[in-house]
C-alpha cells in the first residue's frame, strides 16, 4: 500500500452517548478510496447514530474522524462538552461527504433541479450554467431526465431517492453515506434504487452503506461491518463474513435477515 | 352626498392615517413575532421564558387597556425614568407612535404562535439535508426555513393581519386622527353619522379585500411544490 495516500475516512475510537445511555462505545474504522463498506445491524444497534457522528449531525463525546487525511478538530466546550472547534472546517469537510437519508429529504419548495445545483451553487459556489449542466448529466444518470421541473412531492418514493442520490453525486463527494436508503420503499421500487447504488459502487466510488439489503451487501461490498449494540461485532470481507460468521450474534442476525 | 364630498379630504388624510399606522405596526409585528418565536423554539431556558411571558401576558389584556396604559402611562414612565437616571431628556410620545408601537407588540405575540407553527412544520429532514451538504446556519434560514416557514405561517399570518388592520381603530380613542376618528367627527358636525361610519366601512373594506388578495396570490407563489398530507 502506499502510505503517501491517506484513507478516504478514518475514523477512531469514536463514542456517543444520548443522555446516559451509550449508543457507540467505541468504533474505529477505515475506509479507502473505492471501498464499499456495508453496516448491518439490528433495530437500535447504533447503526444511523455511527453514520451521523461521521459528518457530526451529531456531535461525537469522544473520538477522532478524519477525512482524506484531515482530522476534524474538536475541544471542549464551556459545558465540558466535546464539540468541533472550528464549525468552517465542519462545514467544508461536510461538502466532501454527501449523505443520503431514508426519508429522502428533498427540499419540497424546490423543483429536482433546484434541488441539485443549490449545493454546487451555494456551498461550492460553482457556476449556475455548469452546475446544470451537471445536474441534467446526473439526472440523465438515474435515469429521470425527465422530471427535472417536477416537485419532490409529485415522485414516487423510488424517484425521489434517485434525486436524492443525484443531489449528492452533484457535489462530486468523496464519500458517500447512505443510511438505509431502500428501507422507506415499496418493494417493487427497491431496485431501481440499489441499480444506480450498484453502478456507483463499480465507478469506485467511496461508499458506506447502511442496509438491509442482504445481497446488496453480499455481491457490492468489498467490507461488511456487523455492529451489535454500539460496538462492532464481526468485520471482514462480505463472502468469508456471511459462509462463516464467528459470533452467536451475527448468526442470529444472518437466520433472521434470510427467511 | 354632497357633504360626502365635501369632507372628503379628511375622510383621506384619515385612510392614509390608518394604512400608514396598520403598515408601521406590522413592521414591529413581524419583528417580535420572529424575535419571539426564535425565543420559543430556542434551546436557552431564559429566552424561552421571556417568549412565553410575553405572549401570555400580551394575549391575556384587552387591546384597549394597553393602548391607554402606554399613552397616558407610558410618557410618564419613561420620563420619570428620565429624570430619575439623567439618561435622556424630556419625551413626548405622540399618539401615532403609542399607537403603532402597541398594536404592533400585541400583534407580534400572535405572530409569534403563527412563526412558530410554521417552522415546527419543516421537515426536521429538509434542514438537516442542507447542514449535510455543507450548508452554514444563514444559507439553510434564507434558503430552507424561510421559503418555507412563509408558506406554512401564510395563512394564520392572513387572519391576524386582517384583524390587525381593523384593531387601528382603536387609537381614535387616544385622539389620533384616523380614519375612524375623522368619519366621526365628520359625522357629528353634519348630523349624518350613519352615513360616513358607512363610508368608514366601505373603506375598511376595500383595505382588507385588497390585502386578502395579495395575500391570496402570495400563497399560490409560495405553495409550489407543496401537497397536502
Ligand atoms: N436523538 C436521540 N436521542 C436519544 N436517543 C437516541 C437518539 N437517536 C437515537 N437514539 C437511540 O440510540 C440508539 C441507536 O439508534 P440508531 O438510530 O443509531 O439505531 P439504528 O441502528 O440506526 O436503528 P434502525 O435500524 O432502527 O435505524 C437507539 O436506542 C435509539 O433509541
Ligand atoms: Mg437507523
Amino acid at each position: 500500500m502506499n502510505k503517501s495516500i491517506p484513507p478516504a475516512l478514518k475514523v477512531e475510537n469514536l463514542h456517543k452517548s444520548f443522555g446516559k445511555v451509550e449508543v457507540i462505545k467505541g468504533i474505529s474504522m477505515t475506509a479507502n478510496k473505492g471501498d464499499v463498506i456495508t453496516i448491518l445491524g439490528a433495530s437500535g444497534s447504533g447503526k444511523s447514530t455511527f453514520l451521523r457522528c461521521i459528518n457530526l449531525l451529531e456531535t461525537p463525546n469522544s473520538g477522532e474522524v478524519t477525512i482524506g487525511g484531515e482530522t476534524i478538530a474538536m475541544k471542549i466546550g464551556k459545558n465540558n462538552n466535546y464539540m468541533p472547534a472550528n464549525i468552517k472546517q465542519v462545514e467544508r469537510l461536510r461538502s466532501r461527504l454527501s449523505m443520503v437519508f431514508q426519508g429522502f429529504n428533498l427540499w419540497s419548495h424546490m423543483t429536482v433541479l433546484e434541488n441539485i445545483i443549490e449545493a454546487p451553487i451555494y456551498v461550492q459556489k460553482e457556476s449556475k450554467a455548469k452546475a446544470i449542466k451537471n445536474a441534467k448529466y446526473l439526472l440523465n444518470k438515474v435515469g429521470l431526465s425527465d422530471r427535472s421541473d417536477y416537485y419532490p412531492s409529485h415522485l414516487s418514493g423510488g424517484q425521489q431517492q434517485r434525486v436524492a442520490i443525484a443531489r449528492a453525486l452533484a457535489m462530486n463527494p468523496d464519500i458517500m453515506l447512505f443510511d438505509e436508503p431502500t428501507s422507506a420503499l415499496d418493494p417493487e421500487l427497491v431496485g431501481e434504487v440499489l441499480t444506480v447504488m450498484r453502478d456507483l459502487a463499480e465507478e469506485g466510488r467511496t461508499m458506506l452503506v447502511v442496509t438491509h439489503e442482504m445481497s446488496f451487501a453480499k455481491d457490492v461490498s468489498t467490507k461488511t461491518i456487523f455492529l451489535d449494540q454500539g460496538n462492532i461485532c464481526e468485520q471482514g470481507c462480505p463472502s468469508d463474513l456471511f459462509t462463516n460468521p464467528k459470533t452467536p450474534e451475527f448468526k442470529k442476525f444472518l437466520t433472521r435477515s434470510f427467511v | 352626498m354632497n357633504l360626502i364630498w365635501e369632507y372628503r379630504q379628511q375622510l383621506v388624510d384619515g385612510t392614509l392615517v390608518t394604512i400608514q399606522l396598520a403598515l408601521a405596526s406590522l413592521i414591529i409585528a413581524i419583528l417580535f413575532g420572529l424575535l419571539g418565536a426564535m425565543g420559543k423554539l430556542s434551546s436557552n431556558r431564559i429566552a424561552n421564558m421571556m417568549a412565553g411571558i410575553y405572549t401570555t401576558a400580551v394575549r391575556g389584556v384587552p387591546d384597549l387597556v394597553l393602548i391607554l396604559l402606554v399613552f397616558y402611562g407610558g410618557q410618564e414612565i419613561i420620563n420619570t425614568i428620565g429624570k430619575a437616571t439623567d439618561w435622556w431628556k424630556y419625551v413626548e410620545i405622540n399618539q401615532f407612535m403609542a399607537g403603532t408601537c402597541t398594536i404592533g407588540v400585541i400583534f407580534g405575540a400572535y405572530y409569534t404562535e403563527t412563526f412558530r407553527g410554521a417552522i415546527m412544520a419543516i421537515p426536521k429532514g429538509q434542514i438537516e439535508a442542507g447542514v449535510a451538504v455543507g450548508m452554514n446556519k444563514f444559507l439553510v434560514f434564507r434558503h430552507i426555513i424561510w421559503p418555507q416557514m412563509i408558506r406554512y405561517a401564510l395563512p394564520g399570518f392572513s387572519n391576524n393581519w386582517l384583524v390587525q388592520i381593523k384593531t387601528t381603530a382603536l387609537v381614535s380613542v387616544i385622539g389620533l386622527q384616523d380614519l375612524v376618528y375623522n368619519a366621526f367627527v365628520a359625522g357629528r358636525s353634519t348630523h349624518l353619522l350613519f352615513i360616513f361610519m358607512f363610508a368608514s366601512l366601505v373603506i375598511f373594506l376595500l383595505m382588507t379585500a385588497i390585502s386578502d388578495l395579495l395575500l391570496t396570490l402570495l400563497n399560490r407563489k409560495y405553495s409550489k411544490g407543496m401537497v397536502r398530507t
